[in-house]
């Protein structure tokens, strides 16, 4: 090994709570590895009882969009309201819509 | 201060609506579960109510007294995510100690320290901060300074190995309450076991600064290792009596955990004088090391300066 590196990669943590349907972003930590960033998520975002699973991502494999892209990729969709399913009845039992 | 004798709704309030009612409107979980629930609290027939509450002194002030050690280093440890790690473990042995000292006041009520009349303090509060030093039985393993992380890992490591074994055997208890709280008592520690083996595995294959330091911290935490598995009459008694450990049991046990750990770190076994008994007794028997007094001290002295406090 080459060399000691003083920082360790930021990790980006999701986490499925007992009612979550999906895996929601909680924060972000620093880990050696990928073990020890579930080991840290475990101890820093779930000791209120919140989670049932976890996902740790490095941060530097995360593609994301650019602010400067906001007007191109987004404002489009902003007068298309037909797009929303609010023109007929949703049955009561119908949950997470 | 602290507030005297009224009960403060508001504080309370905070509770209620974490653990009852409709918990809908938080995000994440708050299901949170009592250990207790459900658990018979008569105590069994053939059952010294008296070596009972001996006993549960002494598992747990191990448990007090080491969750305090490792709450020292909240707000001083190498990172933030184990900062907050090590203060989770503190926390999970404080509730162990909780349920444990409640269970010895329970039993026999004649171990709790007078108070004066009045006091709220309950009986396991005036047990944590209102005993003397010799009142303590938790083995002299808990009670040294923290020292450096690499000490610390390796303190957690054995202790915590040396745990894990006692409870998961502790699980079959005769008395109801001791078999509750070592269920729960094992999943917490069985992490705690895994957390330190982690870090001792990689401090011992880190760098060369990262090893010498585990190898010291293993050399001062050894001494005490094996007055861990010396069996003292009241340990005895709760073994006769099926509802607690021999630790002189647990020694094969232990050691070939941490001889799996020691041999996949590269790391020997320390051949080191142990640390013999004061008197004939140990810490088990009220015979503590220069560092309990200070901890005492530091731990008690608000409780202490309040005695009819209410926290």
């Amino acid at each position: 090994m080459s060399g000691v590196q003083a920082e360790w990669p930021l990790y980006e943590i999701f986490v499925r709570g007992k009612r979550g349907l999906n895996h929601v972003h909680v924060g972000s930590l620093h880990a050696a590895d990928d073990e020890m960033a579930l080991r840290h998520a475990r101890d820093v975002y779930t000791r209120r009882n919140e989670g049932v699973s976890i996902w740790a991502v490095r941060a530097d494999a995360v593609a994301a969009s650019s602010p400067d892209e906001k007007d191109p990729l987004f404002a489009p969709a902003g007068d298309k309201v037909y797009r929303h399913p609010t023109f007929y009845a949703i049955p009561d039992d119908v949950p997470h819509m | 201060m602290p507030h005297v004798h009224d009960h403060d709704a508001d504080h309370e309030s905070v509770y209620d609506g974490l653990t009852g009612g409709d918990d809908s409107q938080w995000a994440f979980g708050t299901d949170f579960e009592d250990p207790l629930a459900g658990v018979d609290t008569t105590i069994a027939q053939g059952v010294d109510a008296s070596a009972l509450a001996a006993y549960c002194l002494m598992l747990g002030d191990d448990a007090l007294v080491y969750s305090h050690r490792l709450a020292q280093w909240t707000s001083n440890a190498p990172d933030l995510e184990d900062d907050i790690a090590l203060a989770n473990i503190a926390l999970d042995l404080l509730g162990q100690a909780r349920l444990l000292l409640a269970r010895a006041a329970a039993a026999d009520p004649a171990v709790v320290p007078a108070l004066p009349d009045g006091s709220p303090v309950p009986p396991e509060d005036a047990l944590a901060f209102f005993r003397d030093e010799a009142g303590f039985r938790n083995v002299r393993l808990v009670e040294p300074d923290n020292g450096d992380f690499a000490v610390t890992m390796a303190r957690l490591l054995v202790f915590s190995t040396y745990r894990l074994a006692l409870l998961e055997r502790l699980r079959d208890s005769n008395d109801p309450v001791l078999a509750a709280i070592a269920t729960k008592g094992v999943k917490e520690v069985a992490y705690h076991r895994d957390y330190a083996g982690r870090w001792f595995l990689t401090l011992a294959r880190g760098t060369e600064e990262s090893r010498r330091r585990l190898l010291a911290g293993l050399a001062l935490v050894w001494p005490l290792y094996d007055e861990l598995f010396r069996t003292h009459h009241v340990e005895a008694a709760a073994a006769d009596q099926g509802f607690g450990v021999d630790p002189s049991g647990l020694a094969d046990e232990v050691g070939v955990v941490l001889e799996q750990v020691l041999t996949t770190s590269g790391v020997e076994r320390p051949e080191i004088a142990q640390t013999g008994a004061v008197n004939g007794q140990t810490g088990r028997g009220g015979r503590h090391t220069e560092v309990m007094g200070r901890l005492l001290a530091e731990m008690q002295v608000v409780a202490r300066a309040h005695p009819m406090g209410l926290w």
